[in-house]
């Protein structure tokens, strides 16, 4: 279902997405950060790029896994770890696995919980976190049922619209963020951001390679 | 002085991490095996998860090390860095919750002493009150 050639189109779209919104996410993470994160994960996903031969052409564990090792290697922010534990332990849980939804799915759940334990977080602390878990429940909700992942496609992005929107009136109790207290509320979370251009990304590699036809499902 | 417990100071800037282990240099000599890093890899305020990594091995000793961390990223690419490093290593570093600059002084007196690795985290984490 998913090929490296999925992650290669979705690697270049997410450093693409993350160039275009270069600006926009130093503005956020100005707001109520240190105004790094968008240079940050520029630099990170330029790494990825860089070495996209490499990294893709191993089997789907390992390229999972070497993005997150690039991403916390080159990212040098709070979000690097993040980033970079999501993948790494998403890797290592499909390591001798086959890619069907079910796994891919507990994939996920296994890059979710990294992210908390890493972060000492969980969803409601206006954090990427935000993102990731409502996508993942969408994503779980899809591996159960028999449907297509074309049907779930756009819920997917909407639950990523919805989950960066939802940070907007947290108050941040993580990160450089919390030091605001009250003043991190109405400021959209920059972590946040960038995880929903990274599901933008993902998406619209599935889906571009839904056209070409090579997905059985 | 590879039975004393060793230091290492992680910063998101450079002279920050060089100046506070100048200052725990002037309390101990040497003691202590010391390290320091900060910045990202390009130089710029950050940390660099690879350069942590390669301190930690250079300045960890079989007795230990314990690691004082700044804000946010210093201490998550530290535990990263833990994670990576070799488990013969990995289990004897200890990131202390304590504030940088008096966590150092305090912890690298308490190693120069010969303290084992626990009390000299107790220590550096005691110098917040």
């Amino acid at each position: 279902m998913v090929s490296n050639e999925i992650i290669r189109t979705a690697i270049r779209y997410y450093y693409q997405s993350i160039s275009d919104h270069f600006e926009l996410l130093t503005n956020l993470d100005t707001a109520i950060g240190d105004g790094d994160h968008g240079e940050n994960m520029v630099r990170g996903m330029k790494a990825v790029v860089d070495k996209l031969d490499a990294i893709t052409c191993q089997e789907m564990d390992q390229v999972v896994h070497d993005i997150g090792l690039t991403l916390v290697m080159k990212i040098g922010g709070a979000s690097g770890p993040l980033y970079g534990s999501f993948f790494m332990s998403a890797g290592k849980f499909l390591q001798g696995r086959s890619l069907e939804k079910g796994t891919i799915a507990e994939a996920l759940n296994a890059g979710v919980k990294a992210v908390k334990h890493r972060g000492k977080s969980r969803d409601g602390e206006k954090t990427l976190l935000d993102v990731m878990v409502p996508v993942y429940e969408t994503f779980m909700e899809f591996s159960d049922s028999h449907s297509r992942i074309t049907d779930y496609l756009n819920q997917i992005l909407v639950e990523a619209d919805r989950g960066l929107e939802s940070t907007r009136l947290m108050k941040a109790t993580k990160g450089r963020a919390s030091f605001l207290g009250d003043r991190s509320i109405g400021h959209l979370d920059p972590g946040a951001k960038s995880c929903q251009l990274m599901f933008h990304s993902i998406c619209q590699a599935v889906r571009d390679h839904l056209k070409e036809g090579e997905l059985a499902e | 002085m590879s039975a004393n417990v060793g230091i290492l100071i992680v910063s998101h800037s450079h002279q920050l991490a060089e100046g506070a282990a100048d200052m725990v240099r002037q309390m101990v000599g040497d003691k202590i095996p010391l390290g320091w890093c900060g910045g990202n890899v390009d130089g710029g305020l950050g940390t660099d998860l690879g350069k942590i990594k390669q301190k930690m091995e250079e300045t960890w000793t079989p007795e230990g090390l314990a690691v004082l961390v700044d804000v946010g990223g210093a201490e998550t690419n530290s535990e990263m860095a833990i994670g990576l490093l070799d488990s013969s290593m990995s289990s004897s570093v200890i990131i202390c919750d304590a504030p940088i600059v008096e966590g150092a002084i305090m912890a690298a007196a308490e190693a120069a002493s010969g303290s084992p690795l626990a009390v000299v985290v107790k220590t550096a984490e005691e110098s917040f009150s």
